[in-house]
């Protein structure tokens, strides 16, 4: 058992675990029963812990935590700045400076491991513009992008945008892509996007960049690319009711009769990997 | 590359027998043999990992104890005492939850002229939809129908689905994905617009329809784009923690409580659709899980005080390849694509042990058996198990630079940890993924109780007792789009506003005490609380009197 003890600057308790709570590492309850199935992880060697500063706060977690699980190791419940724990949402988008370096770094806190003396903060939320627009009846020019959102001109190349992505997207790019008025590019480039709002924190020219990407995509989904005609083609069948017999004799079948055509090869034949 | 050492030995031999493997035949397994790996080795057949339910309409089933425990709980805050005189919201539909099923059901209702509210426990969007990378199923190749397609769903689901609703998810596919290309979802296309298909397990044709890997966050990403092209009022951080009955017991809207503030409000609405997702965060049996924070079967539990009946309760779906290393991201997905693809599954002995696009059950089980039976796992430096996805393989079948540019999701995932998923294979164990049953509807998304309506992964019948990859992004637009559609019509047809209160509430609590539930048991659960130990046990936004279950 290590001892409970107060450290730390500032004046904050840092209140070191006991060393049996190595579940909250990968996210598990710490009240569930020992692990019934092997991958459950074993505790953490308890003698490795580091400082981190949470907003200026310091506390003492063990290493090797992702930032999320060690501000909650620390006993923060998340309510903002939390979502969907995998790197898809962008709410947990995080600044932070370590040691020794005048760098400003970025990372996602449920995908970003802990260093020993990093300063960080979450920006779970930045204001931002969104145009409106009606997908349906748009019909885009090179000027669209430029008309929905005019600041894209004021774009001055300094590359934050770029340097604070996450996800290392070229973002710079995109708006430049943007201003020329290529949707395929824009589009291209800015897919990985998760709109975490970290490129408009830091844009001089107040640009937000994420619903840019987002406006260029759909009209690429919807206007530029050609649409699919097989979907069409069955869409048809359907409504001119051609489908429904089909599906209807089957709904009528019981498990036996159903499990029969299932592994018949000839009934359902597998397409080709 | 960061494996250790031991790890190592196990990579070699499995590139070793990489070009014997490429022209391996494997057969699917019969439908015997199947039944005996899910016997054996699904977690679902665990004996003392369930129990039966107490109280409620499913008194006498079977569900894990995770589940049981939030569905036979106390409120987490007595709402009786509110003052239903003067609702905060008043309006034609109330959708909570804002993931794709109520997103899609909040843009019909709108459509079809409702006034419509959405609220949600977190941002709109996070959500497990913002998570699904692999893709959505639809039949609309020439070689394919959709009466194949119903024959795989069945197939999958041990022939148990509703088959009313396992047809309205068929039928409706082509019609949704229309809709989807319409809105700009920017779908993998060959140039003359022909949709990109692949197979996902269990699928007899390719139907599976993508976005790169980030199927749902693109779809998501438009959806939430289009709800605010309408101007359709949202509510975020704002949780569902009771729903609200009128004298009959019909359902006549929520009580919400604003997570930051604690405060809690009151909407009235002429219909309600329960869009919740699922339970990952549960954690049943102790698994990881790959749902996002807020899946903690918050509609099941607000369903069931009303008395709405679920179905397949006793079946959740463990994802057969989730993260096994590096630590710090196990349990997360390693999407089925991968699989899909081309990638085998490997053993330490460097063989494959099952054919890869089998359903999830039978290949998750397959795995557990491989580690745990076999003991043919390898062992991670943290105890954890796992068998090899022979990733790398993906390229020298498609050429370089594939996985980078078709997988970029998974490929950032690992690349964080310095593990190139192009050079090297990634660990890979089963993880909880999806919950297979829920509430109990119709095919116009109907509970049994009146007034209120579910779509979504909180939803149960469709799949049986096993879903197919692509069918769940696929059945919260169908059912959700259903159920914006139902609910706008019965709304419609209520001339006045409904009457509100919490009467459902007392009876219920009575059953909990008759049959002895602990006092200190309380759902909703809301969101999980990973603290350590010592700093558990409250949640500061509801106040001291109300402790999470
Ligand atoms: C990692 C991952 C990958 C997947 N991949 C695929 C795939 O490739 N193909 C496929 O078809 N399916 C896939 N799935 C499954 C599929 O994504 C989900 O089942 C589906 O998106 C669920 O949609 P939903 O709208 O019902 O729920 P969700 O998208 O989870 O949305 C539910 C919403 O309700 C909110 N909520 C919860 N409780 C409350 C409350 N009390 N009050 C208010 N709001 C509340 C939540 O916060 C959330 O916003 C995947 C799932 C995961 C997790
Ligand atoms: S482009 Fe901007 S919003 Fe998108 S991921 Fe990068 S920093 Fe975040
Ligand atoms: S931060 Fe703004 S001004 Fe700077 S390069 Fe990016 S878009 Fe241009
Ligand atoms: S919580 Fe969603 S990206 Fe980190």
């Amino acid at each position: 058992m290590r001892k409970k003890r107060v450290q730390g600057s500032k004046g904050s308790r840092v209140e070191p675990s006991d060393g049996t709570c190595a579940r909250v590492a990968v996210g598990l309850p710490t009240d569930a029963e020992p692990g019934l199935d092997p991958s459950t992880p074993q505790p953490l060697d308890p003698s490795s812990f580091v400082t981190i500063h949470v907003m200026g706060k310091a506390y003492e977690v063990p290493a090797g935590l992702t930032i999320m699980n060690a501000m909650e190791y620390a006993g923060y419940q998340f309510i903002r700045g939390c979502g969907c724990r995998g790197g898809f949402c962008g709410a947990c988008g995080t600044v932070y400076r370590t040691k020794d370096s005048y760098k400003l770094k970025v990372g996602l806190a449920c995908q970003t491991v802990i260093e020993d003396g990093m300063f960080l903060t979450q920006l779970p939320f930045y204001p931002a513009n969104k145009a409106k627009y009606d997908i349906e009846t748009l019909e885009p020019t090179t000027q669209t992008l430029v008309r929905y959102y005019p600041e894209i001109m004021r774009c001055i190349s300094c590359n934050s945008c770029t340097k604070i992505c996450p996800q290392d997207i070229d973002v710079m790019g995109y708006i430049n892509a943007a201003i020329r008025g290529d949707h395929e590019a824009v589009a291209d480039m800015s897919f990985d996007c998760i709109m975490c709002g970290l490129c408009a924190s830091r844009c001089p020219a107040e640009i937000v960049h994420y619903n840019v990407g987002l406006l260029a995509r759909r009209i690429v989904g919807a206007k530029l690319h050609k649409r699919a005609s097989d979907l069409a083609e069955r869409l048809k069948e359907i409504e001119a009711g051609e489908c429904e017999p089909g599906v209807d004799k089957l709904t009528q079948m019981s498990e036996e009769e159903l499990s029969k055509r299932f592994y018949d090869k000839k009934i359902r034949d597998i397409e080709p990997r | 590359m960061v494996y250790p050492e031991s790890m190592r030995e196990s990579i070699k031999r499995l590139e070793g027998t990489r070009k014997e493997r490429m022209d391996q035949e494997f057969v699917m397994r019969t439908a015997d043999q199947k039944k005996e790996l899910l016997k054996g080795f699904h977690p679902d057949y665990i004996e003392e990992s369930m129990r039966e339910l107490t109280v409620g309409p499913n008194k006498g089933q079977r569900t894990p104890h995770e589940l049981a425990d939030v569905l036979e709980a106390y409120p987490v805050s007595d709402v009786g005492g509110l003052d239903f005189g003067s609702p905060d919201y008043d309006v034609d539909v109330l959708v909570i939850g804002g993931g794709g099923a109520g997103v899609s059901a909040a843009l019909v209702a709108k459509e079809a002229g409702a006034n419509v509210l959405l609220v949600t426990k977190l941002r709109v969007g996070d959500a497990n939809t913002r998570m699904a990378q692999g893709g959505i199923q639809g039949a609309d190749k020439p070689n394919d129908s959709p009466e194949r397609h119903y024959l795989d769903v069945l197939g999958g689901g041990h022939f148990k689905n509703v088959p009313e609703l396992a047809k309205a998810l068929v039928m409706d596919a082509p019609g949704v994905v229309t809709w989807l290309e319409k809105l700009g979802v920017m779908f993998d296309k060959e140039d003359d617009g022909t949709m990109k298909t692949i197979h996902g397990g269990g699928t007899s044709r390719k139907r599976m329809h993508f976005c790169r890997d980030y199927t749902g966050a693109e779809i998501m990403r438009v959806l939430r784009d289009e709800m605010l092209n309408h101007d359709v009022p949202e509510v975020e951080f704002a949780a569902a923690i009771e729903l609200l009955t009128d004298s009959k017991g019909a359902v006549s809207g929520a009580v919400l409580v604003n997570l930051e503030t604690g405060q809690k409000r009151i909407v009235r609405a002429k219909t309600t659709i329960l869009a919740t997702g699922g339970c990952g965060r549960l954690h049943m049996q102790g698994f990881p899980c790959t749902n996002h924070y807020g899946a903690t079967a918050d509609g099941l539990v607000l369903a069931y005080r009303v008395g709405a009946e679920l179905a397949f309760i006793d079946t959740i779906q463990y994802h057969p390849t989730g993260v096994a290393y590096p630590e710090q991201i196990v349990g997360l997905l390693i999407t089925e694509k991968v699989r899909s693809l081309g990638a085998h599954l490997v053993n330490s002995e460097g063989n494959r042990f099952i054919y890869e696009l089998e359903s999830r059950d039978i290949t998750a089980s397959a795995i557990i058996r491989e580690c745990r039976e076999q003991k043919k796992g390898i062992d991670t430096p943290t105890g954890g198990v796992g068998v090899w996805l022979d990733s790398p393989l993906l390229d020298v079948l498609k050429g370089e630079g594939f996985v980078r540019s078709s997988l970029p999701a998974m490929f950032h995932q690992f690349a964080r940890y310095d593990i190139e998923m192009d050079k090297v294979p990634v660990l890979t164990y089963p993880t909880q993924h999806y919950q297979n049953g829920g509430i109990l509807v119709n095919g116009k998304a109907e509970t049994g109780v009146k007034g209120l309506y579910a779509a979504g992964e909180t939803v149960g019948g469709i799949h049986g007792r096993n879903r197919l990859m692509g069918n769940s992004l696929l059945d919260i637009l169908v059912f959700g789009r259903r159920a914006g559609e139902a609910a706008a019509e019965a709304a419609k047809a209520m001339k006045q506003a409904p009457e509100i209160g919490a009467s459902h509430v007392g009876p219920f609590v009575e059953e909990l005490k008759a049959a002895g539930v602990p006092k200190d048991r309380r759902s909703p659960k809301l969101l999980p609380d990973y603290r350590r130990p010592e700093m558990q046990g409250r949640y500061a936004f509801l106040g001291p009197e109300c402790t999470p279950a």
